[in-house]
């Protein structure tokens, strides 16, 4: 085994599949045309577009591959359903419902609203494994909420919303609701009738995909506003020439997803996630589990806080051993404050500091998992001999 | 992201621990923001003549500890003094523009260590001769 690579960020991003990047490749020479033109160079690009759009309307259970916007990727899907709907709606209500955990691209976009265009957002908190109660949901629901926002699986945590729940309060209360399923695309089952869901993000990086190439499903009689202003392309909802290629590869990992051992090999992935949280758990004291347990959580997600130590050291130090992988503290995130959905679980920011995330896929072997498992406690104790904070 | 002399110094720490019943001991940071650092010295005749240091912290704040106490290591406390963040910052080959505020430190922590060392001056030199676990006087900064 190469001990010098091992790469556990695969929330952050995923290589290209061979069979991916093999199925985009004449589309940047061989079959470069505009799909809006009108010659037949630009049919193979424009056919290569909606076999992409069924691909993805069947994939996520929608009726209809007119439900499809392709877009540049899960930051603008989740702009464009949450201004795009919001912006739509303003005139019936300026509120919107959203977590306290979502990703920046959901958040920042709900502060922008609040700081420029005087929408109101309420933030719901979650319990100490990150989950949002629906009766909270209740609860924050007003006559002018026009959006409801709950991301499906949390990036950092692995948490798992009860999303068809959420969507069918949202429903039965006439409010649109959107979730973020960048996370949960091709690792946990994701239809948008049994999510009962209006708008659905999605991006390709997150599983073999390329990126630059994400998309949003939004509901047949769903008003949005488009947030790109320019040709007529996506049916006049995102302006802007295709990124054919990326659609192309958006689609092929998709299939790739689909295939039998694919869809088997989770079984396996969640082994290794469990086997690295038990023996942490027996092995490293002061170890703190962030996340539930079980099927609630993302199938490669683990998350741990180690107190009396310093994300972006550990990180350090498992490069050092050809680990990558990410944390929560505050040198990682390029502020002065550690992870907000940390803070949201309740970890004092001190712990906060102390997380890691390890994101396995389908790549990733028992192998590695028990040599991260031999280093790892090494480094905890190499950093907490030399911190202040912990008394051996 | 950061010079070789910094992973350098992050690997092979100098002078990591704690010293017992040091003459100076100053402390910077909090857990609020992810760094802290505390120094611990040993003054004689106005020399450091040891000096160790415990660092919770990133990369930078653990270098930056390390490379603090190479420079301060048997200087008299006037030059030991006039070590600044910018000097330690530079002897580590410079550090990335976000690190500059936030976990550089260590020469503030030195600085607190030799002030607090002096203004109870009096109390360290009534108790040097005795040299006692329990008379030594240990100074914590803030
Ligand atoms: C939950 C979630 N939403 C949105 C994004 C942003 O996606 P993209 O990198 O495709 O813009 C990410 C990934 O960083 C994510 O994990």
């Amino acid at each position: 085994m190469d001990e010098k690579s091992i790469y556990f960020d695969h929330a952050a991003t995923t290589p290209v599949a061979p069979e991916v990047k093999e199925e985009m490749d004449p589309y940047f020479d061989k079959y470069f045309g505009n799909p809006s033109s009108l010659y037949s160079l630009a049919m193979d690009s424009s056919r290569a577009v909606t076999r992409a759009r069924e691909k993805v309307a069947d994939f996520l259970g929608a009726d209809n591959e007119r439900e499809i916007i392709f877009t540049s990727g899960g930051t603008e899907s989740d702009n464009l359903a949450v201004k795009g709907t919001a912006m739509a709606l303003k005139d019936k209500g300026k509120h919107i419902i959203t977590s306290e955990i979502e990703h920046h691209a959901v958040l920042h976009t709900c502060q922008y609203l609040e700081d420029n265009l005087d929408f109101e957002v309420t933030y719901l908190p979650v319990d100490d494994e990150g989950f949002v109660d629906p009766q909270d949901l209740k609860k924050a629901i007003r006559p002018d909420t026009v959006l409801i926002t709950i991301m499906m699986a949390n990036n950092e945590i692995g948490t798992i919303q009860p999303i068809a729940k959420l969507g069918q309060i949202a429903h039965s209360n006439d409010i649109i609701f959107h979730t973020d399923a960048v996370q949960s695309v091709a690792k946990v089952p994701v239809d948008v009738d049994d999510l009962n869901v209006d708008l659905l993000s999605l991006s390709a990086h997150k599983f073999n995909g390329p990126k630059g190439i994400g998309a949003l499903y939004v509901r047949q009689g769903t008003k949005l506003l488009p947030q790109m202003q320019g040709g007529a392309q996506e049916k006049k909802r995102r302006a802007g020439t295709e990124n054919v290629p990326g659609i192309v590869g958006l689609r092929a990992a998709l299939e790739l997803n689909e295939k039998k051992e694919r869809q088997e090999d989770i079984q396996r992935i969640i082994y290794l996630r469990d086997k690295i949280i038990n023996k942490i758990e027996d092995n490293i004291d002061a170890s703190i589990l962030n996340g539930p347990r079980g099927d609630k959580r993302l199938p490669g997600n683990v998350n741990f806080c180690f107190r009396y130590i310093e994300g972006e050291s550990m990180l350090l130090n498992l490069d050092m051993k050809g680990i990558a992988a990410s944390s929560g503290s505050a040198c990682t995130s390029g502020s002065l404050e550690p992870s907000h959905v940390l803070l949201a679980l309740g970890r004092s920011h001190e712990v906060a500091h102390g997380s890691l995330r390890v994101s396995l896929n389908h790549s990733n072997t028992e192998k590695e998992v028990d040599y991260f498992l031999e280093e790892l406690p090494k480094i905890v104790d190499k950093l907490r001999d030399m911190s202040p904070l912990y008394e051996g | 992201m950061y010079s070789d002399k910094v992973m350098e110094h992050f690997n092979n720490p100098r002078n990591v621990g704690e010293i017992e019943n040091p003459d100076a001991v100053g402390e910077v940071g909090n857990p609020v923001c992810g760094d802290i650092m505390k120094l611990f010295l040993k003054i004689e005749d106005n020399i450091i003549t040891d000096i160790k240091f415990k660092t919770f912290g990133c990369g930078a704040a653990v270098a930056t500890s390390s490379m603090v106490t190479e420079l301060a290591q048997g200087k008299d406390l006037e030059s030991a003094l006039e070590i600044t963040n910018e000097t330690v910052a530079e002897a580590l080959d410079g550090l990335p523009s976000q690190k500059m505020h936030c976990s550089n430190l260590a020469a503030e922590a030195l600085q607190e260590a030799i002030e607090d060392y002096r203004s109870a001056g009096d109390d360290t030199e009534e108790s040097e001769n005795q040299k006692g676990q329990e008379t030594k006087k240990t100074v914590e900064a803030k």
